[in-house]
C-alpha cells in the first residue's frame, strides 16, 4: 500500500541571490539565503520554521509562493510539482498556497478598500458568481475571521494591527486554500493581539483543515500551536521534529540555545542560559564545515571542515550534528 | 495568458484616487488644515475663469491695431493701456491666459502620461533599466529651456510644437518619480499576496502598483505645470515659443521690453498675472504634496 503523498514536499531547496557589482554589473557573489532544504507538511498540520533573522526561513516561504524562481530543488504541491510549473497552470494552483504577512501595515494596499481586497482571490480564481454571490463570500469570510460586517467598506488605514491582520488572513482564505504561509504572521502584534491572532488560527486549522507553514523566530508562540518544528540556522534545517520532542529533548546545540532564551513568566527560575557570542556568519560567504561552528560552544575540529549530514537521531526526529553521531551519546552535555 | 481583456479588470470599481475630498462635511475643517490648497485653487479656479470668459471680460480685439492710440497710459478706457501699436494691454492679458493655462496643463498632462509609461517600463524590465534611465539622465542634463529652444528651432513656432518642446524636456523628471516609485512599490508585501491570489500583471500594475503612484504623481504634474508655464513664458519672450500673433504672456513681455524704461506697465501686468499663476499652482502642490503624503517632501 502507498501512503498517501503529504500536501507539500520540499526537497533540497536552495535559493542564491546573486549581488551585481563592478562596472559590467557581473555577478560578483551569491547570497546563499537558503542552501539545501528538505521537508514536508502533511494536511491539516503545521510546521513551524524557526531562526534567527537572515536565515533564510521567509525565502523558504516565498519560494513556496513561487514568488521567484529557485535556484535548485523540487516542491511538489499535492504531488503536482510547482518550481517548474508554467505561469498559466500556476496561476490556477496558486489558490491552493496562500499567505498572510508579518506587518499589517504593508500587506494591504493603502488605496483599497476591504471589500476589495478580500474579494480580489475570489475574482481572480472565477469564484463567484455576479455581485450578490461575491458580497455573500466576502461577508461570510469576514465573519469567519470575526470582524464586523460594516468594515468591509472600509479603508486598511482604519484598522488597528490585529484587524488589519484579520483582514489579511481573510484574504488568505478566500480561495479556499489549502496551506497557508504565516511569515511572522503575528511577530509585529503585541502580546495579547498575538494571542487572538494565534487562537484564529488554530481554530481555522481545525474548521477548515488547513496546513499553516508557520514561519518565526519566536519559539514561544511556536510552542502554541505547532504541530512539527523546523529549527534553521544559515539557510539550512539543522533540526526537526515533533514540536514536545523538541522542546523536550533538543538535539542540536542551535535549537538548545534558542531554547535557553526563551522567557519564562517566573523571575525566581535558575535556568542554565547558553548564550551564543558574536552574530551570525554572513550569508554570501558561509562558514566550512558546519555553519554552527563558529558560535557553537561544543566545536571541535571535525566541524570545521566536515558539514554535518541532516540524519534520524529519534522517532522522526532529525538533526544535523556530528555529536550526534552514535545515539546516545555521551559527549553532548546537557545545557538545559 | 490569455490576449482578449480578463474579465476581471472591468468588474471591480477603481478606488479612490484621494480619499480627502469624500470628507465633505468637513470642508471646512480640510480648508483650515490646508489653506495652500484652498488659496492656490481659488487662484487658479479664477484664473480658468478668466481664460474661459476672456471675450465676455469687456475686452476688445486683443489683435486689433489702433496706431493712433498707442502706448496709452492706464486708464478707465485702457484699463491696463496699450502697447506700441495701440493694442488694448487688459485684452492681450486676459488672452493670453488662455495659452499660459493650455501649456501648463497640456505639458502637465503630456509630460506626466509619457514619464510614467517610461517609468513603468524601466521598473518592470529590468533588462532595459539601466539604457532607459541614462537616457533620461542625459535628457536632463540639458536645462529645460536650452532643450525647448532646441526644440523649438527644428520646427516651426505654434502653440502644439510649444507643448511637444516644452513635455520632451519636462518627462525624465517623472519617469524617474515613477521608476522609483514602482522599484519600491513592486517589493510591497502586498504586491507579493496580489501574486499569490492569482492577480494578472496587468491588474497588478494598475490596481496595486499606478494607483499608488497617483498621488505623488498628482503632486509632480503640478510642478511641472507651473515650471511649463514659466518656460512658454521664456520662450515667448526669446521669440522662440508662441507666435507673435497669439497674444501670450510672454509675447506680450517681449513686446513692452523695448519702452520697459518709459512704458513699465506693458511689461508689468502680463508678468503680475504669470506669478500669480504659477504661485497659484506651486501652492496648490505644496498643499496637495502635504495633504497626501508628508513624507513626500523627501522624495521630490
Amino acid at each position: 500500500m502507498i501512503a498517501e503523498r503529504p500536501l507539500l514536499e520540499v526537497n533540497g531547496l536552495k535559493k542564491h541571490f546573486p549581488i551585481r557589482g563592478g562596472w559590467l554589473g557581473g555577478i560578483t557573489a551569491n547570497v546563499y539565503a537558503v542552501d539545501g532544504v528538505t521537508f514536508d507538511i502533511n494536511r491539516g498540520e503545521t510546521l513551524s520554521l524557526v531562526g534567527e533573522s537572515g536565515c533564510g526561513k521567509s525565502t523558504v516561504g516565498k519560494a513556496i509562493l513561487r514568488l521567484f524562481k529557485l535556484t535548485d530543488g523540487e516542491v511538489y504541491l499535492a504531488g503536482e510539482r510547482i518550481d517548474t510549473m508554467r505561469a498559466g497552470r500556476l496561476r490556477m494552483m496558486r489558490k491552493r498556497v496562500q499567505v498572510v504577512f508579518q506587518d499589517p501595515f504593508s500587506s494591504l494596499n493603502p488605496r483599497m478598500r476591504v471589500r476589495d481586497i478580500v474579494a480580489e482571490p475570489l475574482i481572480n480564481f472565477g469564484m463567484a458568481h455576479g455581485r450578490k454571490d461575491l458580497n455573500d463570500k466576502v461577508a461570510a469570510l469576514m465573519e469567519k475571521v470575526r470582524l464586523p460586517r460594516d468594515a468591509i467598506d472600509r479603508f486598511p488605514h482604519e484598522f488597528s494591527g490585529g484587524q488589519r491582520q484579520r483582514i489579511g488572513i481573510a484574504r488568505a482564505l478566500a480561495p479556499g486554500a489549502d496551506l497557508i504561509v504565516c511569515d511572522e504572521a503575528v511577530s509585529a502584534l503585541d502580546v495579547s493581539v498575538k494571542a487572538q491572532i494565534v487562537n484564529l488560527l488554530a481554530d481555522l486549522q481545525d474548521e477548515l483543515g488547513l496546513a499553516l507553514l508557520f514561519i518565526s523566530h519566536d519559539l514561544a508562540t511556536v510552542e502554541h500551536l505547532t504541530h512539527r518544528v523546523a529549527v534553521m540556522y544559515l539557510g539550512k534545517i539543522v533540526e526537526l521534529a515533533d514540536r514536545r520532542t523538541l522542546f523536550a529533548t533538543p538535539h542540536h546545540p542551535y535549537t538548545r540555545a534558542l531554547l535557553s532564551a526563551v522567557p519564562v513568566p517566573d523571575p525566581t527560575a535558575k535556568r542554565q542560559r547558553i548564550i551564543l557570542k558574536g552574530d551570525v556568519p554572513s550569508p554570501i560567504d558561509p562558514p566550512s564545515g558546519c555553519r554552527f561552528h563558529t558560535r557553537c560552544p561544543f566545536v571541535f575540529d571535525r566541524c570545521r571542515t566536515e558539514e554535518p549530514a541532516l540524519r534520524p537521531v529519534g522517532d522522526k526526529h532529525l538533526s544535523a550534528c556530528h555529536l550526534d553521531e552514535v545515539p546516545g551519546d555521551k559527549l553532548l552535555p546537557h545545557a538545559a | 495568458m490569455s490576449a482578449t481583456t480578463p474579465q476581471h479588470l472591468a468588474a471591480p470599481a477603481l478606488p479612490a484616487i484621494l480619499p480627502v475630498p469624500k470628507e465633505r462635511g468637513r470642508f471646512a475643517g480640510f480648508i483650515y488644515r490646508h489653506p495652500t490648497i484652498f488659496v492656490g485653487g481659488v487662484l487658479i479656479g479664477l484664473m480658468i475663469l478668466i481664460a474661459l470668459l476672456a471675450p465676455y471680460l469687456g475686452t476688445k480685439d486683443p489683435t486689433a491695431l489702433a496706431p493712433s492710440k498707442r502706448t496709452r497710459e492706464p486708464s478707465a478706457l485702457y484699463w491696463f493701456g496699450t502697447d506700441m501699436l495701440g493694442r488694448d494691454v487688459y485684452s492681450r492679458t486676459m488672452y493670453g491666459s488662455r495659452v499660459s493655462l493650455a501649456v501648463g496643463f497640456s505639458v502637465a498632462v503630456c509630460a506626466s502620461v509619457l514619464g510614467t509609461f517610461i517609468g513603468l517600463v524601466a521598473g518592470f524590465v529590468r533588462v532595459l533599466d539601466a539604457v532607459v534611465m541614462r537616457a533620461m539622465d542625459g535628457l536632463m542634463s540639458i536645462p529645460p529651456i536650452l532643450l525647448a529652444i532646441a526644440l523649438m528651432a527644428l520646427t516651426r513656432a505654434s502653440v502644439q510644437n510649444v507643448i511637444v518642446a516644452i513635455s520632451i524636456a519636462e518627462f525624465p523628471r517623472v519617469s524617474r518619480l515613477v521608476r522609483g516609485l514602482v522599484l519600491s512599490l513592486r517589493e510591497q508585501p502586498y504586491v507579493e499576496a496580489a501574486i499569490a491570489s492569482g492577480t494578472r500583471v496587468p491588474a497588478i500594475i494598475w490596481k496595486h502598483i499606478l494607483s499608488n503612484t497617483l498621488a505623488p504623481l498628482m503632486v509632480q504634474a503640478t510642478f511641472i505645470c507651473a515650471s511649463a508655464m514659466i518656460t512658454e513664458a521664456t520662450l515667448s519672450f526669446i521669440g522662440a515659443g508662441t507666435p507673435p500673433t497669439i497674444p501670450s504672456w510672454g509675447n506680450i513681455m517681449a513686446e513692452g521690453r523695448a519702452l520697459w524704461q518709459v512704458k513699465p506697465y506693458i511689461v508689468f501686468f502680463p508678468a503680475i498675472f504669470l506669478s500669480i499663476t504659477v504661485l497659484a499652482v506651486n501652492l496648490l502642490g505644496d498643499g496637495l504634496r502635504d495633504a497626501l503624503d508628508p513624507r513626500l517632501a523627501k522624495r521630490l
